[in-house]
């Protein structure tokens, strides 16, 4: 996949520098906060609560948002999940719904079970929109549609709605799109938003987009739903002025997202539904190495600082949730599926070093290695070769010899090892073996000790 | 003091020139150095790729090999953060934990053990300097872009001592290359595209040659230029240090 997305390299080049944009304006945000690193490390802390109390905080979230006129459940799975919201807009003979930006239901592929169960469902955000007419997943959590040019856009919105061919002016294709919304919102009964913090203290949710979508749909509704990973609760609404600091600039730059929409009780008349979903998470929570991944809180810092991520797309790691922090999470989910994952990086750490929540990403990756290697999910050829490797390097005796035939076969039949069958060789030559290794020359130049 | 001489195996084998160097320039500044000759490898190779519990006999071999010396000193940030974060024994991990916190790479032991202030060195060229990630981000050779937190460089501060020396600066202060172990051939176009681009930055950006503290990002880096036929040399930072008239 990643190979097929670098042939274009124009675009490789473009997807690129627009992601390391957004890293630049990541950092300028956060060089302007005398106490950003003290912000990430109290985030870190409260997470690190959070995770270890898990149980109880949910039981108190739980018990607020009943006492605020919330209906809760909780789905084991994806598809209890997907039931639990079919059930609902069943019981309202709702037809039609609003989706505003949420991961979790793309993971769960909520929008083909509706479907298939003649519920329609429209992505409001504008990424999410397009990829959405465009029959692809988001390629990045926060900016699902990145890896699209303009004229690319322009086209889908030719077919779909009607603009004028050609029009690729970004200003246009979103009023034009606005309008097409504004009308699935003041039509649409049923809505149902993400969850990026649930506050266990006051049974709150507070969700934050910059196009206030998820409002529109939310504010319009007879049954809003909200579903969550049960790792969004945060302990305290006081917590909220750290994540709240750290989440837009850590995502875009921004010093806060444009809406920081806080949700409590449902309105006369209305519904309020929330869903809280396992999928896996408490699966991670019981691996000691990896439990720290569920301190995330969707950024997508690390995508973007990713160099690996920005030269290969997000679509290409074929897990809703992708790069770096996508690598750790999703074998815990499906270990043999997503084994390569924890290979597709270089372990430089950068991921690391962004995080808000400072999750040891690069470390995590090197884990899942072994785990994965442990678990029987390496190629049989990957492991004979490194069984001989091992074996060749752990005495000085086999590696002179494999060294001197390297280096004679480097001097005197380059295509051997410079061949097709070589990946290094493809675009890059060997290096030039020299005459003598270090250990000849000190071994002849150096006075016996 | 007496320090051990690590020279990791892909360094003995195809960059014998930075070893020298290395050797030269410690003895250069008085330092009593060995080279074990029984030495192999530090593991890294097995252990990134997934296979850690393959490197006990690499790992039993650099206890033996190293634990008699004062310090432990390499040409290689990556093989040193692998010593200093991985090397653990079923036979004694006592003196495992001892060589975890005495082993240095070149570069942080000239800095930081010998607190040298000044070399008889000169190397009339512009030079890109090439963070490794490994040594930047595992060993804090310098201080990491991503940080909101005061700005160093070991490496700079020993390359400004260095006369002749002319010192690019990069657009992407500390952007991977793309090498990363096994990396490079799984993932050879995502590594190969990687390395291009930090090329380009040196290049466009008027460096002669391209130095780091490791040579596992010059061997990929030199691979590229090497074959594109480009006039931009690599060389090893010790190379650089141990350069004179």
């Amino acid at each position: 996949m990643a190979r097929a997305f670098i042939k274009d390299e124009e675009r490789v080049d473009w997807h690129d520098g627009a992601l390391w944009y957004i890293r630049e304006k990541r950092d300028i945000a956060a060089k302007q906060i005398p106490e950003w690193e003290q912000l990430r490390e109290a985030a870190s802390m409260i997470k690190s609560n959070v995770i270890s109390n898990l149980h109880d905080y949910l039981l108190q979230f739980e018990a607020n948002l009943k006492k605020n006129g919330v209906i809760v459940h909780w789905a084991d799975n994806a598809e209890e999940h997907n039931e639990i919201v079919y059930s609902i807009l069943k019981a309202k003979e709702i037809n039609h719904m609003v989706k505003s930006k949420s991961m979790l239901t793309e993971e769960c592929h909520l929008n083909e079970y509706l479907e298939e169960r003649g519920i329609e469902v429209i992505n409001s955000d504008l990424g999410e929109y397009i990829q959405q007419i465009d029959h692809e997943p988001p390629s990045h959590i926060v900016l699902p549609c990145i890896h699209k040019r303009k004229e690319e856009i322009g086209e889908l919105f030719h077919e779909h709605l009607g603009t004028e061919k050609g029009l690729s002016d970004p200003t246009l294709l979103t009023r034009v799109a606005r309008k097409h919304l504004r009308n699935i919102f003041l039509t649409r009964r049923g809505a149902l938003t993400g969850v990026n913090f649930a506050v266990a203290e006051t049974g709150e949710y507070v969700v934050c987009t910059n196009e206030g979508n998820a409002d529109m749909g939310a504010h319009l509704s007879e049954v809003q739903i909200a579903s969550m990973g049960l790792e969004k609760i945060i302990p305290q609404k006081k917590h909220l002025g750290i994540f709240l600091r750290l989440l837009a600039r850590s995502a875009t730059g921004q010093p806060i997202t444009i809406y920081s929409s806080h949700y409590k009780k449902p309105r006369k008349g209305q519904e309020m539904h929330l869903i809280l979903v396992d999928a896996g998470r408490t699966r991670q929570l019981g691996r000691a190495d990896f439990r720290d991944s569920l301190k995330c809180i969707k950024c997508g810092g690390c995508m973007n600082t990713c160099p690996v991520y920005r030269k290969s797309g997000g679509l290409s790691y074929q897990n809703t949730i992708s790069g770096p922090i996508g690598a750790i999470l999703a074998p815990n989910l499906d270990m043999k599926m997503h084994a390569d994952l924890p290979y597709a990086s270089t372990l430089c750490g950068s991921c690391s070093n962004v995080c808000p929540v400072k999750i040891n990403i690069h470390e995590q990756l090197y884990k899942w290695r072994q785990e994965i290697v442990k678990e029987g999910y390496a190629p049989t050829s990957k492991t004979l070769g490194m069984k001989t490797m091992a074996w060749t390097l752990s005495s000085p005796e086999k590696l002179t010899t494999a060294g001197k035939a390297g280096r004679w076969f480097l001097h005197n039949v380059p295509f051997v090892v410079n061949n097709k069958f070589n990946p290094w060789y493809r675009q890059r030559d060997m290096p030039e073996g020299p005459k003598e290794s270090f250990a000849e020359w000190f071994t002849k130049n150096s006075p016996k000790k | 003091m007496t320090v051990g001489l690590f020279i990791p195996c892909y360094v003995d084998q195809f960059y014998p020139n930075a070893a020298k160097a290395t050797l030269q320039l410690l003895q250069k500044l008085g330092v009593d150095v060995v080279y074990p000759l029984n030495q192999t490898c530090c593991g890294q190779p097995m252990a990134n790729s997934g296979f850690e519990y393959l490197s006990q006999d690499c790992n039993n071999r650099f206890i033996e090999n190293f634990s008699s010396f004062d310090y432990i000193v390499g040409p290689s940030a990556s093989c040193i953060l692998h010593i200093k974060e991985h090397l653990h024994s079923d036979k004694n991990e006592e003196q495992a934990a001892i060589i975890r916190t005495k082993v240095y790479e070149l570069v942080e032991f000239l800095t930081d053990v010998l607190k040298i202030e000044k070399l008889d060195a000169f190397f009339p060229h512009k030079v890109g300097l090439h963070h490794s990630c490994h040594g930047l981000r595992g060993l804090h050779l310098s201080q990491m872009s991503e940080l909101n937190a005061p700005a160093f460089s070991k490496p700079q501060y020993l390359l400004n001592m260095v006369s002749g020396l002319e010192q690019i600066t990069l657009d992407r202060l500390d952007e991977c290359c793309g090498f990363g172990g096994a990396f490079c051939v799984s993932e050879e176009a995502v590594s190969v595209k990687m390395g291009k681009d930090r090329i380009t930055d040196h290049t466009k950006n008027g460096a002669e040659y391209i130095t780091s503290s490791d040579l596992s990002c010059l061997m990929h880096l030199e691979g590229i230029l090497h074959r594109n036929k480009s006039s931009v040399k690599i060389i090893h930072i010790a190379e650089i240090l141990n350069a004179t008239i």
